[in-house]
């Protein structure tokens, strides 16, 4: 039994492929303007790591926002069934799930059997997803990847009173242009969607443990600044940005 | 430095036939926008000048170079102007005026003026925000409401735009014409979404002109959409900077039905307006004040 | 007059509508308010009156669909300020 899972974000593709539920190859490519091709190449590439052939397959489950364009899936799944799937497999305390993409945040609440509950989602406004912190970081010419260790090294609370991220954008130029320093900025940023986020868990109403997936996981201060609202811990998942890929291929169809 | 398309030009007038000497009542408007600022002056209540520049970083400073730029040429000073209003989303920081009035206040008594007294609806598009106002005969505001935490139906949404086409934000209103058919409109609401949804559009082969009128018909429909909350009316008019690009006004009159209501003046300038008007008739109560 | 304070984004439209022809400014809607999202100060909205009214605080106006999120949770329409208000004069939209 080979089962593949492929998520298909607004920005980034990401395949898991599992024998019997066991983890055997991934692989993350950009999602691009033709989702499907890249989506059918990037198989092609992880399976070949595996020493597969797509005729070996027995199941391709898609998930995410651009899941329908996958037209060599048989099956699909929404983001919420996917992303809670793969986290309480890996983790079956978790009863709240944070899953913050590039182009959208969920906020899912699990009851003690794994069951959704209730969820929120916001794939409409960047003001509360990844998108927000990839323009900021390019106002403040940093890497993604150096955005939230830097924002670590501040304890400053600086307010962002822009909500949009276009006006956002201005507003971090203009404190740029202050001589605000950098880390300041980028921890009011992080500060900045982290309050959104939150108040989007809390509409659903949260309890430990909390999960966050999805690639701003990785943003370390992001984390602590959803830890300080919430004033919980979270836990991350390996592999943060697999978790709905691998929730999907836990799902195979008939 | 990159060339900015989005930048909308500045400019002054001031109406020759008036001497400003033999007015007994001066009055000043200023409305400090996020983008541009305007400044106007009144002379017994008489438009005699104005001024439109952006606005830089400091307010304070642009408040002061808008109406000094207002007075070039007249041989006013800031000194001669008996009662001075600051509004927009700088009034605070106006440091010659002697009051502050909110713009909302200050768009519908100017365009009561602009526009004559059957206005009854207002919409006024700045650079960062957008608002819809009602009137009533007097200029009064009767129901109004005010977007500005979102840059979707703001110049700002048309700035980036117009950046990402590479086009000059004072020609987009035509060029948004220049399609064979109207497409559908660009599906995101958000700017950031709409402008990695326009980007996919061009690696498409979508002209640019197609990707404007998709993106203005977009800015269109949501505008409606707000102003349908104060209950539109027949007498309607347009202001702000948006009011210059016929490609988002036309599509609002499209689909509201409706022609907007035109004017001699330039429609930027009914929030320093109003601030001027309300200039002259605070002065004159303070006169009045002081002779009792 | 009507004063819609809040916005609409990308999410949905969230404004609080202060009727100013009910409101008399008693200021009763503002301890409620979990988030002190509420206060009570001069009509600027009508320059030449002196009168008072409550009004959505510059601090909360761009933030109301997180601010009002803990009264509303679950659907509920028991609003502490709409209840607050002897009046009648606060509706909101969402």
């Amino acid at each position: 039994m080979i089962s593949v899972g492929i998520d298909v974000g607004a920005k980034n593709i990401n395949i898991v492929v599992l024998r019997f539920g066991e983890l055997i190859a991934k692989g993350m490519a950009d999602s691009g303007f033709e989702a499907r091709d890249n989506a059918l190449r990037l198989l092609g590439e992880v399976l070949a790591e595996c020493d597969l052939a797509k005729d070996d397959l027995d199941s391709i489950t898609s998930t995410g926002s651009g899941r329908k364009d996958i037209d060599f899936a048989n099956h699909s799944i929404t983001d919420v069934t996917a992303a809670t799937k793969g986290t309480i497999t890996l983790h079956p305390e978790v009863r709240t799930i944070i899953d913050v993409g590039a182009e959208e945040g969920r906020g899912i609440r699990l009851d003690d059997n794994g069951k959704i509950v209730d969820f929120a989602v916001n794939e409409k406004c960047a003001a509360g997803s990844g998108a927000f912190v990839e323009s900021m970081s390019r106002a403040l010419e940093l890497t993604i990847e150096d955005f939230g260790p830097l924002s670590l090294e501040s304890d400053k609370e600086i307010p962002m009173n822009a909500q949009c991220a276009v006006f956002a954008e201005s507003e971090v130029i203009s404190l740029v242009h202050s001589s605000t320093e950098k880390k300041d900025i980028a921890k009011a940023i992080t500060d900045a969607i982290a309050a959104r986020v939150s108040s989007m868990v809390r509409k659903v109403g949260f309890q430990t443990e909390i999960a966050v997936i999805g690639g701003v996981a990785y943003n370390v201060g992001f984390i602590r600044s959803i830890q300080n609202y919430l004033e919980k811990d979270v836990l991350i998942p390996e592999s943060p940005e697999y978790v709905s890929a691998f929730g999907a291929a836990l799902l195979p169809g008939k | 430095m990159a060339k900015e398309y989005w930048r909308w030009k500045e400019y002054n007038w001031k109406d020759e036939n008036i001497d400003w000497k033999e007015a007994t009542t001066i009055s000043g408007g200023v409305d400090v926008g996020s983008v541009s600022s305007q400044a106007v002056i009144l002379c017994d209540g008489e438009l005699y000048a104005y001024a439109s520049m952006r606005t830089g970083s400091n307010s304070p400073q642009s408040a002061v170079n808008v109406m000094n730029w207002c007075m070039d040429g007249t041989g006013l000073r800031l000194d001669d102007l008996h009662f001075t209003v600051g509004t927009g989303y700088g009034r605070v920081n106006v440091p010659f005026a002697d009051k502050s009035i909110t713009e909302i206040a200050c768009h519908a008594r100017g365009a009561h003026l602009m526009y004559g007294p059957t206005i009854r609806t207002l919409l006024d598009m700045g650079g960062q925000d957008c608002k819809a106002i009602s009137v009533d005969e007097r200029g009064k505001v009767t129901n109004f409401l005010m977007n500005d935490k979102c840059a979707a139906g703001t110049g700002r949404g048309m700035e980036v735009f117009a950046d990402l086409l590479s086009l000059p934000i004072e020609e987009i209103g035509e060029l948004s014409f220049q399609v064979e058919e109207e497409p559908e409109p660009v599906s995101s609401t958000c700017v950031i979404f709409a402008k990695s949804e326009a980007t996919g559009l061009l690696r498409k082969g979508w002209a640019k002109n197609k990707v404007l009128a998709a993106y203005s018909s977009a800015m269109a429909h949501r505008v409606v959409a707000l102003l349908e909350r104060i209950d539109i009316q027949k007498d309607f008019a347009i202001t702000g900077g948006i009011a210059k690009n016929v490609g988002v006004v036309r599509r609002i009159e499209e689909e509201l039905g409706l022609t907007t209501l035109k004017t001699k003046y330039d429609s930027q300038i009914a929030g320093a307006l109003g601030a001027a008007l309300f200039g002259k008739v605070l002065c004159e109560k303070k006169r009045a004040k002081q002779a009792s | 007059m009507i004063a819609n304070f809040g916005y609409k984004d990308a999410t949905g439209e969230f404004y609080i509508a202060i009727n100013t022809d009910k409101c008399d400014g008693c200021g009763k809607c503002v301890p409620v308010c979990p988030s002190g999202v509420l206060e009570v100060r001069d009509n600027e909205f009508d320059p030449m009156a002196d009168e008072e009214m409550a009004a959505v605080t510059e601090e909360q106006r761009k933030k109301l669909s997180f601010s009002c999120s803990e009264c509303k949770a679950g659907g509920s329409d028991n609003l502490p300020c709409v209840l607050a208000c002897p009046r009648g004069a606060i509706v909101h939209s969402w």
